[in-house]
């Protein structure tokens, strides 16, 4: 029995970390701009673009942090271009551009890649195959989740012990106030945008070495799930993010496992209208989500 | 001198005039107060002082420099510190980190932890309470919260937006014994009050602001003593 589960259960914790690093992008934007970031599924995968045509042609250790750069510097300018220009406007506004913004990567990745799957390039450490009792599976499995909540402990502590952390919380409840107090609203907005996008880049990694064929699309299903798993874990909340995605990556598996793979999307979405109905603030949310 | 100067000052929200072209000064070491209805367009002058609202026509002088295209951060810098009116102190962040975070500009690290001792030593409630989140503060320990946060960023001018609204007779007495300790330290005060009477015996100098226009103005007790001041905010009718 134990030796059946086991391979799922080790997928489960493995998938649920990489759409742990996707939602802490989405509730790290949420929590500052109340804003649900529909392109960061589509940053994920241009993530994965990059990794594909940049390690054809250099070593993969050089195309790492250069995939993490690029991915953070397209984030970046996303903001900048969609989103900042949209401050003062009704937050339905800002919403619309970033479906947008989403539409436009993914046209914009079926121009350049000619829309073949394309495959992934295979990471030395990750790729390899590990033997775990009965089951045999990739280091990557291993460790994302070791590499999730390490880099989820990083990230709250950065949030909580740091000085731009105590900006990012300050303009999280009030950017009118955190203004009079010297802080530069935009700058704090971009740093959040850069650390999701980079979290998207390392969760790209860890998620194409497993699943290795990018599609201009690819992005669209673990990004959906990932947000559902932030608004299961608490919009707004780092670790009920990623308690949310190991949550859903395990419960996914395990249903793969008891023979009913057909139904294992839609359980993530059946989660997703009960969270809603009877706990739309989620595991870890704030109490009061809208803003005096 | 004056330390602040506000000349002809015209701020419109979509297309409504809340100032109509208001100009008056803040001498240097002086409380000096705005008083006026609702909707007089008090909140609106400081608002625009502090860069957070761009004036239509108008000029802002701070120690003789024109401040009114300096954006906010810049105008913190050069020395105007607000409390906020119904104080928007961080209610997520520490009572520590509230003084912290008025400090956000400054790098004089040694210092910074001097005038955090400072002002826990005006208000040794917030010493108290120092690790405790600042939504948990009753609204008279969040007031004095706020002018401790504003006063972190070392101001040479605090504006303060209705600090006594909402707070219990007894609190708005500290409120006010507060402003006149910042005023012996030798700070200058721009308070802006509905609650005239407190406001008038508490300043060096008022303005009455009415839809948008300054419409007398002089020292406390002149203002306390005229009649007109007397039936509109006081409460008093005359014969």
């Amino acid at each position: 029995m134990f030796n059946t589960i086991l391979p799922y259960l080790l997928a489960g914790i493995s998938v649920g970390g990489q759409y742990a690093l996707i939602a802490v992008g989405y509730t790290l934007v949420y929590g500052i701009l109340r804003l649900i970031n529909f392109a960061h599924g589509d940053i994920f995968t241009a993530a994965g673009f990059f990794m594909v045509y940049l390690a054809a042609s250099l070593p993969v250790g050089l195309s790492i942090p250069l995939v993490i750069l690029l991915t953070v510097a397209l984030g970046f300018t996303v903001e900048r271009v969609a989103y900042k220009p949209l401050r003062t406007a009704p937050r339905m506004s800002i919403m619309i551009s970033a479906i947008g913004v989403s539409y436009l990567l993914q046209n914009l990745m079926w121009y350049l890649t000619g829309g073949l799957a394309k495959q992934y390039p295979g990471l030395p450490g990750l790729s390899g195959t590990v033997q775990i009792g009965p089951a045999t599976t990739k280091i990557v499995t291993i460790a994302t989740p070791f590499l999730t909540i390490a880099l989820v402990v990083a990230l709250v502590m950065l949030i909580n012990h740091t000085k731009v952390g105590m900006a990012m919380r300050a303009v999280s409840v009030d950017f009118e106030t955190a203004q009079l107090m010297g802080i530069k609203i935009n700058s704090v907005i971009s740093v959040t945008f850069v650390i999701g996008s980079a979290m998207a880049a390392i969760g790209s990694m860890l998620y194409f070495t497993n699943y290795t064929a990018v599609t201009p699309t690819i992005g669209a299903m673990p990004g959906l799930k990932a947000f559902v798993a932030a608004v299961f874990g608490g919009i707004g909340s780092i670790p009920g993010a990623m308690i949310g995605a190991l949550i859903i990556g395990i419960s996914e598996n395990l249903i793969k496992a008891a023979g009913w793979t057909a139904f294992s999307d839609a359980f993530t979405f059946a989660l997703l209208i009960v969270v809603l109905l009877f706990r739309p603030t989620g595991l870890f949310g704030e109490k009061t989500t809208d803003k005096v | 001198m004056s330390l602040l100067k506000v000349t002809d000052l015209i701020v419109s929200y979509g297309g409504i005039e809340a100032l109509k072209g208001i100009s008056f000064e803040v001498a240097q070491g002086q409380i000096v107060t705005l008083i006026g209805a609702n909707g007089a367009g008090k909140s609106t002058t400081l608002r625009t002082i502090s860069g957070l609202v761009r004036p239509k026509e108008g000029r802002v002088y701070f120690e003789g420099r024109d401040i009114t295209d300096f954006g906010t951060q810049k105008i913190v810098e050069t020395g105007i510190a607000m409390v906020p009116e119904g104080r928007r102190v961080f209610a997520n962040l520490s009572v520590l980190e509230n003084l912290r975070i008025g400090a956000y500009l400054r790098k004089d690290r040694e210092v910074i932890e001097q005038d955090i001792q400072y002002v826990y030593d005006l208000f040794p409630r917030l010493r108290e309470r120092s690790w405790q989140l600042a939504g948990t503060l009753s609204g008279g320990e969040q007031q004095m919260l706020a002018v401790g946060r504003a006063m972190m960023t070392r101001p040479k001018l605090i504006m303060m937006d209705e600090p006594s609204l909402g707070l219990a007779p007894l609190v708005v007495k500290d409120i006010f014994r507060i402003i006149q300790t910042l005023k012996e330290t030798g700070m200058t005060v721009l308070l802006i009050e509905q609650n005239a009477n407190a406001a008038l015996h508490a300043c060096d100098f008022a303005y009455v602001l009415e839809t948008g226009r300054i419409t007398m103005q002089g020292t406390g007790e002149e203002l306390l003593a005229s009649s007109a001041i007397q039936e509109a905010y006081l409460g008093k009718t005359g014969k």
